[in-house]
């Protein structure tokens, strides 16, 4: 199944496993994303634990940067304590952590809200219960390798380990920005190609 | 004989099966179960067999978390309804997240009913006579509607573990409400 080849070995130039941090006082949502996304993932339960893994609480770093492999975060809205938003303004107000991608998550469908949100700087808003078909815009992105990234190079064998499959290469645009239908043409999610081409 | 066997159990699996649908198809009609719960099957597979099993198993012990939170603080001399409310807020997104509707709905019926109660942040006199008195009675329908889910799922749940014994394949569902 062509769906089992994403994530699990997708690489950047830099050969690093594109990692997700995960933001959540569910506990059945956090497993929920993780299955989900099927994707390397850390699950934390509340914005100050993610501050403490991203390195930035207390304005502290625990962790050099480049230690610290998150390609993206995922988070809650509504969380005790810090909200979304809130985590979202730490994260774009730290000069190390401000070119991770944010994606908020909220089971309120509130027009302010959402639009605060992106003005922050967020990815994306996406309304829960979170669903796959939600995940494949997430999954395109992922693949892209965040807007950093050039060309992701995505080697990786088949199923049957007789070759390697293609490369996608990208405009290096904001991932999540409206494209043209020519550059669409370029990025076709994997899972399609892979099952047209053995080798490239 | 050897052959009787196959075929009686390719017709035990079959007969569960079809009970399985029949039953599952009646939870979605009655509006217990949601289309959401179909996202978790469809996230089941042989690498992850028991991913419905496991969050299902979860939401039980996190809504009975919540169910004794509440009844605990109504109890209390002064209810803290922010508190009420934030417990509210989350079996309302759990639920949600599993695909139980029922119980979704009457946390937001809850909720809404609760909002009501902050006096406070909405600056205006807002008379309820006895409001703990239907803070409880919208903690009771939210039981009822957990513990009903609950004996459902369950039993769904047990339905699937005996087609997998009887070497059936557990059938895809459609939502039918």
């Amino acid at each position: 199944m062509a769906v089992e080849d994403i994530g699990s070995g997708c690489s950047s130039s830099g050969d690093q496993e594109f990692h997700v941090l995960a933001v959540d006082d569910s506990i059945i949502d956090r497993k929920v994303i993780e299955r989900l996304l099927k994707i390397s993932l850390t699950a934390v339960e509340s914005g100050s634990r993610a501050l403490q893994y991203l390195g930035i609480d207390g304005e502290r770093s625990s962790l050099g940067f480049d230690e610290l492999k998150v390609n993206l975060i995922i988070t809650d809205y509504s969380m005790p304590g810090m909200t979304g938003y809130e985590l979202l303004k730490k994260i774009k107000g730290s000069t190390k952590l401000r070119k991770i991608p944010v994606v908020i998550m909220s089971s309120e469908n509130i027009l302010a809200r959402i639009d605060r949100c992106l003005e922050e700087g967020a990815e994306d808003f996406l309304m829960k219960p979170v669903q796959l078909s939600d995940v494949e815009r997430l999954r395109d992105f992922m693949l892209r390798g965040g807007e950093d990234r050039e060309v992701v190079g995505c080697k990786r064998k088949t199923r049957d380990d007789s070759c390697s499959s293609s490369v996608l290469s990208c405009d290096r645009d904001h991932p999540l920005s409206p494209i043209s239908v020519s550059a669409m043409a370029h990025c076709k999610p994997i899972s399609k190609r892979s099952r047209l081409l053995a080798t490239d | 004989m050897e052959i009787g066997g196959e075929y009686l159990e390719i017709l035990g699996s079959s007969i569960l099966m079809t009970d399985y649908l029949e039953y599952s198809n009646a939870l979605f009609r009655e509006g217990l179960l949601d289309g959401q719960f179909i996202q978790l099957q469809m996230l089941r597979d042989d690498s992850n067999p028991d991913f419905v099993v496991e969050v299902v198993t979860l939401f039980f012990e996190d809504s009975q978390r919540i169910l004794n939170e509440l009844s605990k603080t109504l109890d209390e001399q002064n209810v803290d309804f922010k508190k009420i409310d934030a417990n509210v807020h989350q079996l309302k997104g759990s639920s949600s997240s599993i695909g139980a509707q029922r119980v979704r709905n009457a946390c937001i019926a809850f909720r809404s009913f609760c909002d009501a109660q902050d006096v406070e942040s909405y600056g205006f006199c807002f008379f309820v006579l006895f409001p703990d008195q239907m803070c409880l009675r919208c903690l009771q329908q939210v039981k009822q509607e957990y513990l009903l889910v609950k004996n459902k799922l369950e039993a769904l749940l047990r339905l699937e573990q005996q087609i997998v014994a009887a070497g059936g394949v557990v059938p895809t569902l459609n939502d039918v409400s």
